[in-house]
C-alpha cells in the first residue's frame, strides 16, 4: 500500500506526453472513500488518458497516482482487480442472456467459482434484473441494459468505480432509478468518478473536477460552481429583435458575454458592470424591445462554458 | 415578433408508423409556426427518429398527412425536399474530401449553379466559424467541426425548414454553444427548425416541446407553460446529510417524489406552503440545522418524470 494518502484516487503533478502533444498536465486531484466525483471538459479535455491512467492501462510520464492505494504505474496489476469499469457503449453481448453476460463478466474479472452465485444473486437484485436472468440481453430497453451493465462492473465488488457518459441517451425515469443506485453504492463506501460532458449528469455529482487542456481549471460542488464559478452576475434580459440586443450589449463596458437562450438572452455582467436599469436605457436608447430582466442562477453549463473560454483567453494572451 | 408571424411552416395530421408487430409512431399531430425552433423530446425509442425521417420523405408514413411549406411530403415527396434538409444523426459527410470538396457535393446534388454556390457557401461558413479551414479534410475535424459542416452542407439549397435529428450528440457543451447560435441566426432569417433530442437541457433552448413517450405524443408546448403544468412544486433542500435525508423523506404525506442530487436534495411536493414546515419540523427534530428549503425552477426532465410519471420506468 502506499502511504501518501488515504484518499480512494489520488493524483499529484499527474502528467502524460504523447511526443510533444501534453495530454495530461501537472493534474492534482483527491476523491474521498464514498465520494461521486464528475469529471467534466471539452472533447479532448485529458479525461479518456487520464482515466486509462487511472485504470493502469497506460502509464504516467511524470508525477504519481494512486488507487485504491495502489500505485498506478508500478502496481498497475493490482489496481485493475480494485476498479470496476463502465462505458457508454455498455460492451454487453447481445445475442447472449442477462444471466450468460454476468457470468461471462465474472470469468472476465476472475470471481472465484465459490463466491460467484452470491455475487450474481448480488448484482441482479441491486440492478432489479431478478425474473429476467433468461432474457435476450438485445430485447432489453435502454434503462435495463445500463443497470445491467453496472452489475457487470462491480460484479468483483471493486472499491473504486470508473463510469463513462453513463447515462447517455436512457431515459429520465431509468436514468434516475440508475443515479439512486450510484449514491447506493456510495453509501456503502464505493467511490466513483463519472466522466462526462453532459451537465444534467454533473448535477448528481458530489463535486465537479472541470478539466480543459489536460489541466484542472475548477473544482467544488455544483451549488459552489454554479455560485462563485462565473466571476460576476447573470441576468435573462427580454428584448426583441434578439439578434441586434445581443450586438448592442456586447459593446457595454462590463458585459462579458451575452448569449441567446430560448427566447432571450443570458447576459453575464463582470464587477463594476451595469445593472437592470442600465442595460434597459441602453437598448432602448437603440430604439429596441425591451421586456423584463432579472437575475437568473447560471446553469453549470453556463459555469463550463464561461470557465473553458476563460482559460483559453488567459492561453491566448500569455 | 418575427417579421412573419402565424404562417404555418410544418402540418403533421394522424400520422402513424409501424414495423412488423411495433407501432414506432401513432397519430402524431402537430403543427409549427415560421421561425420557431421546435423540439421533438423523448428517451431513444420513444418515436422521434421515425417521425423526423418520415418528415424528411425518406420513409413512407402507413397513415397520415405532413405538409412543409405548403408541400405534400407524402403525395410529392421530390418537389417537397427543395424545400427541407434533413440532417440525420449520422450526417454523410466524405471525410477524405476537404471541407470545401463537401460542399461542392452537396451544391451539384441540388443542383445550385455555381455563382450561387460560391456566394452561399461563403456565407454559411462565415457564420459557422469555418473560414480558413476549407481545405483541411472532413476526417481531420473535431466532433463540433464537423456538425458545424453538416450544417452548412445541409443549408446549402437554403431550405426554409431544417430537420436535426440529435445534431449535438457527442458533441461538447462548448461547441454546442456555438451551433445553438448558428442555429438562432438561422432562425432570425425565417427558418423553421424541428429537432429531436434526447437532453433535456437542450430542450430548454427551444421555442415549444413535443413531449414523445412510447410513439405517442404526450405534451406539445413552450418550456415555460409545461414547466407551470408539473404537478406540485419542487423544492430543493440542502444538507451535509443528502442520503440520510432523502430517506426520511420518501413517503412522507404530500411528497410526490424524492431525488438525491449531488450536494442537495430535490423534493417534489402537492402544497408548497403546507409541506415546507412540515420538512422543516422534521429537520428540526433530526437536529439537522444546516439544512436549507428553497423553491427550485423545474428542469424539463422534472416536468417529463412528473408528468409521466411511473409509467416510463
Amino acid at each position: 500500500m502506499n502511504a501518501t494518502t488515504d484518499a480512494a484516487v489520488f493524483a499529484h503533478g499527474l502528467t502524460k506526453r504523447f511526443g510533444s502533444f501534453v495530454a495530461v498536465d501537472h493534474l492534482e486531484l483527491s476523491i474521498a472513500r464514498g465520494e461521486v466525483m464528475g469529471f467534466i471538459g471539452p472533447n479532448g479535455a485529458g479525461k479518456s488518458t487520464t482515466i486509462r491512467m487511472f485504470c493502469g492501462l497506460i502509464p504516467p510520464s511524470d508525477g504519481q497516482a494512486t488507487v485504491a492505494g495502489f500505485d498506478v504505474g508500478t502496481q498497475s496489476q493490482a489496481v485493475r482487480e480494485h476498479i470496476g469499469y463502465m462505458s457508454q457503449k455498455f460492451s454487453l453481448y447481445g445475442d447472449l442472456t442477462v444471466l450468460e453476460n454476468l457470468r461471462f463478466f465474472g470469468g472476465i474479472y476472475r470471481v472465484p467459482q465459490s463466491k460467484l452465485a452470491e455475487r450474481l444473486t448480488f448484482a441482479l437484485s441491486m440492478a432489479g434484473l431478478q425474473g429476467r436472468e433468461h432474457a435476450l440481453v438485445a430485447t432489453l430497453a435502454g434503462g435495463w441494459k445500463q443497470r445491467l451493465a453496472l452489475g457487470c462492473a462491480i460484479l468483483h465488488r471493486p472499491p473504486v468505480l470508473f463510469l463513462d457518459e453513463p447515462t447517455s441517451g436512457v431515459e429520465p425515469q431509468a436514468r434516475r432509478q440508475f443515479w439512486d443506485l450510484i449514491h447506493q453504492l456510495a453509501g456503502e463506501g464505493v467511490t466513483i468518478l463519472v466522466s462526462t460532458h453532459y451537465m444534467d449528469e454533473a448535477e448528481y455529482c458530489n463535486r465537479i473536477a472541470l478539466i480543459d487542456r489536460g489541466r484542472l481549471v475548477a473544482i467544488g460542488s455544483p451549488g459552489e460552481l454554479r455560485n462563485h464559478g462565473l466571476g460576476g452576475v447573470l441576468l435573462e434580459v427580454t428584448a426583441q429583435p434578439l439578434g441586434a440586443a445581443r450586438s448592442a450589449l456586447l459593446n457595454v463596458p462590463g458585459i462579458v458575454e451575452a448569449a441567446v437562450f430560448g427566447d432571450k438572452l443570458h447576459v453575464l455582467v463582470g464587477p463594476g458592470g451595469p445593472d437592470a436599469q442600465a442595460i434597459s436605457a441602453q437598448l432602448l436608447a437603440r430604439g429596441l424591445q425591451v421586456g423584463p430582466i432579472h437575475a437568473v442562477t447560471p446553469s453549470l453549463e453556463d459555469v463550463f462554458v464561461r470557465l473553458v473560454s476563460r482559460e483559453q483567453e488567459t492561453r491566448e494572451a500569455a | 415578433m418575427n417579421a412573419v408571424a402565424n404562417e404555418t411552416a410544418v402540418q403533421v395530421q394522424a400520422l402513424s408508423k409501424h414495423f412488423g408487430a411495433v407501432s414506432a409512431v401513432r397519430g402524431v399531430q402537430f403543427s409549427v409556426e415560421r421561425g420557431e425552433i421546435f423540439g421533438l423530446v423523448g428517451p431513444d425509442g420513444a418515436g422521434k427518429t421515425t417521425t423526423m425521417r418520415m418528415l424528411a420523405g425518406v420513409l413512407q408514413p402507413d397513415a397520415g398527412s405532413i405538409r412543409i411549406d405548403g408541400v405534400d411530403v407524402v403525395q410529392e415527396t421530390e418537389a417537397a425536399k427543395l424545400h427541407l434538409s434533413y440532417m440525420p444523426q449520422r450526417f454523410g459527410l466524405y471525410e477524405d474530401l476537404t471541407i470545401a470538396e463537401n460542399i461542392f457535393f452537396y451544391a451539384e446534388l441540388f443542383g445550385i449553379d455555381r455563382r450561387q454556390r460560391v456566394q452561399r457557401s461563403k456565407e454559411l461558413l462565415s457564420a459557422a466559424g469555418l473560414i480558413g479551414f476549407e481545405r483541411r479534410l472532413a476526417g481531420q475535424l473535431s466532433g463540433g467541426m464537423k456538425q458545424k459542416l453538416g450544417l452548412v452542407c445541409a443549408l446549402i439549397h437554403t431550405p426554409r425548414v431544417l430537420l436535426l435529428d440529435e445534431p449535438t450528440t457527442g458533441v461538447d457543451p462548448v461547441s454546442r454553444r456555438d451551433f445553438w447560435a448558428i442555429l438562432y441566426n438561422l432562425r432570425e432569417t425565417g427558418v423553421t427548425i424541428l429537432m429531436a433530442t434526447a437532453y433535456m437541457d437542450e430542450a430548454e433552448r427551444c421555442s415549444r416541446l413535443a413531449l414523445f413517450h412510447e410513439g405517442e405524443i404526450r405534451y406539445c408546448d413552450t418550456p415555460a407553460r409545461l414547466k407551470a403544468a408539473m404537478p406540485g412544486t419542487l423544492l430543493a433542500v440542502t444538507t451535509s446529510q443528502p442520503r440520510g435525508l432523502r430517506d426520511l423523506l420518501k413517503g412522507q404525506p404530500g411528497v410526490l417524489g424524492v431525488l438525491l442530487m449531488g450536494d442537495r436534495v430535490h423534493v417534489r411536493v402537492d402544497d408548497a406552503v403546507r409541506r415546507i414546515p412540515e420538512i422543516q419540523a422534521l429537520l428540526n427534530a433530526r437536529q439537522w440545522s444546516d439544512a436549507q428549503i428553497a423553491e427550485a425552477e423545474p428542469g424539463i426532465e422534472d416536468v417529463f418524470v412528473a408528468l409521466l410519471g411511473e409509467q416510463s420506468a
